[in-house]
């Protein structure tokens, strides 16, 4: 690897609009870097040279006519549930074998009109459902950073792939989607940062469904001032989604750096778990260290139903994945088994194309959903989700900004959790509130645990106040210091 | 609440999964264990709350309702499984 793929977004941009290199020279090398790792970290599930080259190339034209847009010339990988016109498209999963969309995703013809040049599909649990990307139809991508005796730990789920691509310096930044954590989860397992706007900020057309009041697409980064930039690059009001806020982009870019000085920072007492590592708690308490140093107010507030935001969750989200997931029936696209006449059709195709997880949770939004079972399940989850929403009102009346730790331990070994459910969903505990909640948050690496492995802070902040996201976290950011990269092996 | 094997095996009917009869016992051990957790919502007072369906607080623009897309039967058709004449193929379902 070269130290190319080493800076960040900002200073490769940089570099590219002073043409001290060329986005073609910079495609190839983020190409030949990924190609490279494949078979070591299984982080990649489609390739597509001549398009990347094709772009980098009209970059290029651009950028010698000084008419570079804001990523001009930079290598964005794309977690697979995004739609990249001709490019397969699987969500990971095997029923969506041969998938070459005829169309693009909104978030992604966004980074392409802002200059990106389209690198590489990456893997993730199987239609984003899972905490460890051990889900994928493709098996386990394996974290670029080793656990203390060498053994291979998750880079954590759904978007697996994309938090492995950028914490191993493969790309400049890449997308991801967060339903219940699955870009602030994976981030905080790789030591990059990763951001979850406001619901509707960036939209979700043409990102494959999983639960669509949940689904945020969002930005991996390097620095908390690249995932500025790369989310300011993504978002933006969609007329194809209808969800999509029509609502202006606000400099996100601007925020990092500026003063934090006088904000009222948030510690909620229901986010120290029982059976949490020291570790996590400590690094929280450095954190809210770091920003009473830097002139903040820390407040003790309390988010009461957190406890209950994990089980609704896990209502809603197979509810409408359930729904959403109806459409795969092997009849326009996809995989399709036979069977002796239409219903056996559907029930092959679906029982050989989906996994174990992704069948659960069909089978558990199903039954939530089922007459006489509806009023119990989903309507009660519905209103336990207006609950977590007004724990977090009340507090931002409070406080500016809340800081908690990201996940409620570090990376874990591939295969530890697998056979129960329940404790890999409890990954999700810190991160799935603002999901429900719809708020912006993001998570920032902080430091590492005794065993040298990254460990993350979120910030969230009120809907549509991503601005303050960014400046918390780039004054997190900041006093961590945080420089460490795991050893390459791949 | 909890399900038994037969109410798996309406569920999955109801999803379109064909489940083996030799996996329904492992699924509803699984299914019970996420349904015992759930439970848990019960000792949240939901009396007098409003079902949230959607976290966007702002009224959504309704747009002109148009023909905006359309006119592009190749590439509808290009993912098919199977398709002939400008249509998918299907299995037969009417006799």
């Amino acid at each position: 690897m070269s130290d190319l793929l080493k800076l960040s977004l900002d200073e490769i941009t940089t570099k590219l609009k002073a043409k001290e290199i060329s986005a073609t020279e910079v495609a190839k090398e983020a190409l030949s870097a990924c190609q490279a790792a494949q078979s070591a970290l299984n982080a990649f599930t489609a390739f597509d040279e001549d398009k990347t080259l094709a772009m980098a190339a009209a970059s290029d034209e651009k950028l010698a006519k000084g008419e570079g847009s804001l990523i001009e010339g930079a290598p964005i990988a794309i977690k697979d549930l995004f739609a990249v016109e001709g490019v397969s498209t699987t969500a990971s999963s095997h029923i969506l074998d041969g998938f070459k969309p005829t169309y693009e995703s909104s978030v992604s013809a966004k980074l392409w009109d802002n200059g990106g040049v389209f690198l590489c599909k990456t893997s993730m649990d199987e239609f984003a459902m899972g905490s460890s990307n051990e889900t994928a139809f493709t098996g386990p991508v394996n974290n670029p950073w080793k656990g203390a005796n060498g053994e291979m730990l998750t880079p954590g789920g759904s978007s697996g792939g994309s938090a492995a691509a950028v914490a191993a310096d493969l790309c400049y930044g890449a997308t991801g989607t967060d339903t219940g954590g699955s870009i602030r989860q994976p981030a905080a397992f790789t030591g990059t940062v990763g951001v979850k706007a406001t619901y509707g900020r960036t939209s979700r057309w043409g990102t494959i469904a999983f639960a669509s009041s949940l689904d945020h697409p969002g930005p991996f980064a390097k620095t908390v001032k690249d995932s500025a930039i790369l989310l300011q690059a993504m978002s933006g009001h969609d007329p194809k989604d209808s969800t999509s806020l029509p609502q202006d982009v606000p400099d996100f870019v601007a925020a990092v750096g500026q003063s934090v000085k006088g904000l009222k920072i948030g510690v909620p007492k229901e986010y120290r778990v029982d059976g949490m590592p020291a570790e996590i708690e400590e690094a929280w308490q450095k954190g809210i260290d770091w920003l009473k140093a830097a002139g903040c107010e820390i407040v003790d507030i309390t988010l009461p139903h957190t406890k209950y935001a994990l089980p609704a969750y896990y209502i809603v989200a197979p509810a409408e994945a359930s729904s959403n997931l109806a459409r795969y029936d092997g009849m326009r696209y996809g995989l399709r088994e036979d069977g002796e006449d239409l219903t056996a059709v559907y029930e092959n195709t679906r029982a050989a194309g989906f996994g174990h997880e992704v069948q659960r949770r069909i089978m558990i939004g199903t039954y939530v959903l089922s007459a006489g079972y509806y009023d119990a399940y989903y309507l009660r989850a519905q209103k336990v989700r207006t609950r977590i929403l007004q724990d977090f009102d009340q507090a931002f009346e409070k406080v500016d900004a809340i800081l908690t730790p990201s996940a409620p331990s570090a990376a874990f070994a591939l295969g530890s959790k697998s056979d129960d459910p329940i404790a890999m969903y409890l990954n999700d505990v810190f991160t799935v509130t603002a999901n429900l909640a719809g708020v912006p948050a993001m998570s920032v690496p902080a430091g590492l645990d005794k065993d040298g492995l990254p460990l993350g802070l979120q910030i969230i902040t009120r809907a549509l106040d991503e601005e303050t996201m960014f400046k918390v976290g780039a004054a997190v950011e900041d006093a961590a210091g945080f420089t460490a990269k795991p050893q390459k092996w791949w | 609440m909890s399900v038994t094997a037969d109410d798996v095996r309406r569920i999955a009917r109801l999803a379109r999964i064909a489940e083996p009869e030799d996996r329904l016992d492992t699924l509803t051990g699984e299914l019970n264990g996420i349904l015992d957790w759930i439970e848990m919502l019960n000792e949240v007072d939901v009396e007098g709350v409003e079902a949230m369906t959607t976290p966007v607080k702002f009224p959504l623009p309704q747009r002109v309702d148009e023909v905006t897309d359309g006119d592009c039967r190749d590439k509808v058709l290009a993912n098919a499984p199977k398709s002939d004449e400008g249509f998918f193929v299907v299995p037969k379902s009417v006799e």
